[in-house]
């Protein structure tokens, strides 16, 4: 620590009698605020040490097992005839064009269920935020119905909607849609909430209807954090579109399944390798898409 | 002494400031004048480096200000305080810590960090907002305080940095006249007793006169003026403002603007 403190030159310290009521209210209005926080930390450890007993998480039982983990792993990295899958690339992506059309429908499944679901998220987002919507029954009554979309598992609502539609990408794209349109426009809804109310205002008093507060004083303050979480859900919509399969919802998870069901380790680790690939891919490009959005917008 | 020599700042093709040169003895209360865009911000943050200069030299006490680097630059800021026209406090947290924050630079990192201000600081900041009738509101967070409250809040940020030099960009503009006369007040104050070199930029030219010893005028990036406030006719405010004197000086402007207003309207 520097010296400094005692030979400051710009502020002349009180004298006690002054200074230590001052201190003596400011620690106590402090006191009250830590008392709180500290009775927070309590209740958040002993809920997470609840927790832990409840969901009978043995820590135990993960060191004593974490040898079939691994062996797993190295079964994933054999071939059928015990070779290592690097020794046969070719004999390893035996499948690679069926794999590639599959995880293309898979990519499309992403693709349109995402947009479809970030178009109904953008509509919700501003009935649920008290800011825009005044009335309460239907703020109350939008988060309820995103919540529904959001909390029902997609691979469940995929499940129903083969039942409905039959075997195909329909019910895959259906599922994406509406699970996104639940987990998109909860954060919609967040960004709209820490708005600035200020140009909202300000289009209210030129006379504007709702919809022009929500279209100028809205809509460009929350564009570039919109597009960021629609990216991000398009990424993680890949990686559940990946599964739909497992039901019959169409892409490359049927493929997926089938391996894992009949023990193909090293179909297993194709498939899941080619979908890490097609991840990354997927968040570099939007990585840039995201950067020249935001350099047009500042133009 | 503050030395400028061809201070110069580009924005891509926009030239904020043109190669700017002026030299400011120590304790002295510069106002910097000229209308919006003119260049008076982008000058007072080249010169603690928020904003980085594309030419020129700074200089203070002889030691080159423009190539330092880490924690000599962090040391210069220091000594260099500044107070923003929007205060620039952080909103959620409470004053006598927003205070404190001026201690950064004399504290060791983990202290700072878990917020375990030495003692003799946390008496010093109580003084400081003692001495600006505010250290009632220490335990309040930083953004329930009205804005010239906030104003004061930063001062004394400012002054716990123990600086040299105080950069007061647009200080009073976000206030009310009361308010801007105790802000302004509290930099005469720091200046007289203290010695510290102020430089402040202004758009009000009555605060300007009333307060400042010296006045620089820029318009497009350029100084134009460089004088006492005496100095400073109707001529030279006619082109540092693009308008007649008598309406920047007396606020005798709203007339002139609704006559103009009607005159278009016909």
């Amino acid at each position: 620590m520097t010296a400094s403190t005692t030979a400051n030159h710009t502020v002349t310290v009180l004298p006690d009698p002054q200074l230590a009521p001052l201190m003596r209210a400011y620690g106590e209005a402090m006191a009250a605020k830590r008392r709180q926080l500290i009775l927070g930390a309590v209740l958040f450890t002993i809920a997470l040490a609840l927790a832990l007993l409840g969901a009978e998480v043995d820590l135990g039982t993960l060191w004593a097992k974490i040898g079939n983990f691994t062996s797993y792993f190295t079964r994933l990295a054999h071939l059928d005839n015990g070779a290592s899958v690097l020794s046969d690339p070719a004999e390893w992506f035996w499948g690679l064009r069926k794999w590639s059309l599959l995880l293309g429908e898979t990519l499309l499944i992403a693709y349109v269920g995402t947009i479809t679901g970030a178009a109904f998220a953008f509509c919700l987002c501003f009935l649920c935020t008290p800011g825009l919507m005044p009335f309460p029954w239907v703020r109350a009554a939008t988060r309820r119905v995103l919540e529904f979309a959001r909390t029902v598992p997609e691979i469940v609502f995929a499940l129903i909607f083969v039942v409905a539609f039959g075997l195909g990408p329909v019910p895959g794209v259906l599922a994406v849609a509406i699970h996104t349109t639940g987990a998109l426009g909860k954060l919609f809804a967040e960004v709209v909430d820490n708005i600035d109310a200020n140009p909202v205002e300000g289009v209210r008093s030129s006379g504007g209807t709702w919809f022009a507060q929500v279209r100028f004083g809205a809509v460009p303050q929350v564009l570039s954090n919109f597009v960021s979480y629609t990216l991000l859900r398009f990424e993680i919509n890949v990686r559940g579109a990946a599964v739909m399969g497992f039901v019959g919802a169409g892409g490359i998870g049927e493929e997926l399944i089938t391996a894992i069901r009949k023990f193909f380790y090293a179909d297993v680790s194709a498939i899941l390798l080619l979908i890490m690939v097609c991840v990354v891919v997927i968040d570099l490009i939007s990585e840039r898409v995201r950067h020249r959005l935001l350099a047009l917008e500042s133009r | 002494m503050l030395v400028l020599e061809g201070l110069t700042k580009r924005f891509g093709s926009v030239t904020a400031v043109d190669s700017a040169s002026l030299s400011i003895p120590r304790g002295q209360f510069v106002g910097i004048i000229g209308r919006s865009g003119a260049g008076k911000s982008t000058l007072l943050r080249s010169i603690n480096r928020l904003s980085e200069p594309s030419a020129g030299t700074i200089a203070w006490n002889g030691a080159e200000i423009t190539t330092l680097k880490g924690a000599a630059l962090r040391d210069w800021r220091r000594r260099c305080a500044m107070i923003f026209q929007q205060f620039n406090l952080v909103g959620r947290l409470d004053v006598l810590n927003n205070v404190l924050l001026g201690r950064l630079a004399h504290t060791p990192g983990w202290r700072a960090m878990s917020r375990l201000w030495p003692h003799q600081d946390r008496l010093l900041a109580m003084s400081a907002l003692e001495q600006m009738d505010i250290a009632g509101l220490a335990a309040q967070r930083a953004d329930t305080l009205s804005g010239g409250q906030q104003q004061r809040v930063a001062i004394c940020r400012a002054l716990l940095q123990e600086p040299e030099i105080i950069l007061a960009d647009e200080p009073v503009a976000s206030l009310d006249p009361r308010n801007a006369k105790i802000v302004m007040d509290a930099l005469q104050r720091i200046n007289r007793h203290h010695g510290l070199t102020v430089l402040v930029n202004l758009h009000s030219l009555d605060l300007a006169r009333t307060y400042c010893d010296r006045l620089v005028g820029m318009a497009a990036g350029r100084i134009v003026f460089d004088d006492v406030p005496a100095a400073l006719t109707e001529g030279v405010s006619r082109t540092l403002y693009g308008m007649e004197a008598a309406d920047v000086i007396d606020h005798a402007a709203a007339p002139g603007l609704e006559a103009g207003l009607a005159a278009q309207a016909a």
